[in-house]
């Protein structure tokens, strides 16, 4: 099974939320999608994440759209204007989680549109 | 009744280019206006600007766009929805009122949605058994009141379709949702009623997809490769019919993208449960639509589901929460990062010596070039970058202390390792932090009011 990046089959787009952030995850097929809906977990990007976010993961599902929406717990620094962070809002995290490496099946890969080189 | 109203949204935040409104204006047809200035501390430093000045305390970006786009507003009859109003909405009307006497315009109807401010009553509310309790971290409010700075509740877009029922050509409120500055024409163009669940929430997703401006035509988008020309990107246009059902576009020949990815990527933003976009006129179940490509440029959500609101308001107050301070200095190579280190370690040193010592917690040391933003994520890091910014801040209750920090920063020019620049602006100040505290409250306890005048 190939490694790639999360960013080989699906995009991504992030925000404050609170003292978190919230990192949603777009699928960019339905084979992705069920995919990572059986993979993503939120075991997973609490590992991940475990050098930014100092509290909690949960994940919420979005069929209709392909989305997986990751709330980062405590990932701001305090958040709002009392974090000292340079992305104080969370703005980066999203991005960020494409980063990871996941072991896909070819059957996936090929269903998938990559994204522009 | 219209078969479709034109919507478009031209400010996603105070600080959002004023572009965006005068070219949705200026580039295709329009039938509402709406602009977005408030977030969540806007309201904090709104109220600090009015104590100083009883005039004061509004999105002075408005009055300024409506100075330079009042003939084509009142020549293409575009109607004007904007919560610039802040914490000081007459304010921000009598400064619309002196434009449009400027621009010798008679008869321009506008009106002012508050009541959202409450403020004046808190202690009447807690009195009377609100508690507003932290919606986040379940804190009791006593843990702050005596620093609360601003208070207000998110009202909904009935407010604003009344005073668009009464004939408002421009309509300024206080903090109400973000969605309802786009769901307040619907309910006024097409007599949606409070039990219209479905069409109520089709208008909220509607206004969500909007409230960023581009960041729903190809802003801030994963495959920014693929977007055509950004400098001229194009801001959303919502094109709704009486079933709540709607397209998402943008201008003929502007530039950005709407496709379904490009709107998926907005409605994943601020999100927390989809089934559950809970606003004070609705809960939109953001599980239930269906999104398509109608055409170039188009894409139709259809068949939005959504549920009896509930009986409270959000209300988000804000408090004075100590202070900070936050300065930079560039460190070049060879051996950036190493260098940088020790920088850091000689102005911790120095302010210990001067009897400055500062909690982890209080304070903060980044060193960017080397991977910030992606902390511990792979590829995120560089042990060996050519050059890095090193950002240092403090922060805590003592003002002094954080105020002690400042001066440090700048002596490492000649007083640390070689290569160390970058210090244009001076030495960093104090800033007071601003702490946000979400909490409900009944809904019966508050009473929106409309106002109108004529200019």
């Amino acid at each position: 099974m190939p490694t790639v990046p999360l960013h080989r089959i699906a995009q991504a787009r992030s925000g404050d939320k609170g003292e978190g952030s919230n990192a949603g995850v777009l699928a960019r097929s339905e084979k992705a999608y069920a995919f990572l809906a059986e993979t993503l977990t939120e075991e997973r990007v609490q590992e991940f994440f475990k050098g930014i976010n100092q509290g909690g993961v949960t994940r919420y599902l979005a069929p209709n759209m392909r989305v997986l929406n990751f709330l980062l717990e405590d990932s701001l620094g305090g958040g709002g204007s009392a974090s000292l962070k340079t992305d104080a809002q969370g703005k980066t995290h999203g991005i960020g989680l494409l980063r990871m490496e996941l072991d896909v099946p070819d059957e996936v890969l090929n269903a998938t549109p990559a994204p522009p080189a | 009744m219209k078969n479709k109203v034109l919507i478009g949204n031209g400010q996603g935040f105070w600080g959002d280019s004023i572009l965006g409104p005068i070219r949705l204006l200026r580039e295709g047809p329009l039938d509402y206006l709406t602009l977005d200035y408030l977030a969540e501390v806007t309201m904090s430093i709104m109220q600090k600007l009015r104590q100083r000045d009883p005039k004061a305390g509004y999105a002075t970006d408005f009055v300024t766009l409506i100075d330079r786009v009042l003939p084509e507003l009142l020549e293409k009859k575009v109607r004007v929805v904007a919560n610039a109003g802040g914490v000081n909405p007459h304010a921000c009307k009598d400064a619309l009122l002196e434009v449009c006497r400027r621009h010798g315009a008679k008869g321009v109807r506008i009106a002012v949605v508050d009541g959202d401010d409450i403020l004046p009553n808190l202690d009447d509310l807690i009195g009377g058994g609100e508690e507003f309790t932290n919606m986040d971290t379940g804190a009791p409010l006593a843990d702050v009141r005596s620093r609360v700075t601003s208070a207000n509740a998110y009202l909904g877009a009935f407010p604003i379709a009344e005073a668009l029922n009464a004939g408002a050509q421009i309509v300024v409120t206080g903090r109400g949702t973000d969605p309802g500055l786009v769901l307040g024409p619907l309910i006024h163009e097409f007599n949606w009623g409070q039990e219209d669940w479905h069409k109520l929430a089709a208008g909220t997703v509607a206004g969500h997809i909007v409230e960023c401006g581009a960041q729903c035509t190809g802003g801030n988008f994963t495959d920014w490769q693929s977007i055509p020309n950004l400098s001229m990107v194009g801001y959303p246009v919502l094109e709704v019919e009486p079933s709540g059902d709607f397209c998402v576009t943008k201008h003929e020949g502007t530039g950005g993208l709407v496709s379904v990815e490009t709107v998926t990527h907005q409605l994943a933003y601020e999100m927390g449960d989809p089934a559950r976009y809970l606003t004070p006129d609705v809960i939109a179940d953001f599980t239930s639509f269906r999104l398509n490509q109608e055409g170039e440029n188009r894409v139709r959500v259809s068949d939005t589901q959504g549920l009896p609101a509930t009986e409270t308001y959000k209300v988000s107050m804000s408090y004075s929460d100590g202070w900070k301070s936050v300065g930079q200095l560039t460190i070049s190579g060879p051996d950036a990062l190493a260098k940088a280190r020790l920088c850091a370690k000689i102005v911790w040193d120095r302010l210990a010596y001067d009897g400055c010592e500062y909690e982890p917690q209080e304070r903060l040391e980044e060193y960017v070039g080397a991977g910030e933003c992606h902390a511990g994520l792979p590829g995120g890091t560089s042990e060996d970058p050519p050059e890095v910014v090193l950002r240092l801040g403090v922060k805590g209750p003592d003002k002094a202390k954080v105020m002690r920090f400042g001066p440090e920063l700048v002596p490492l020019v000649t007083s640390g390792p070689p290569g160390v620049t970058g210090f244009a602006g001076g030495r960093p100040k104090a800033q007071e932090i601003i702490g946000y505290w979400p909490a409900l409250m009944n809904k019966q306890l508050i009473q929106p009011n409309v106002t109108l005048v004529t200019s």
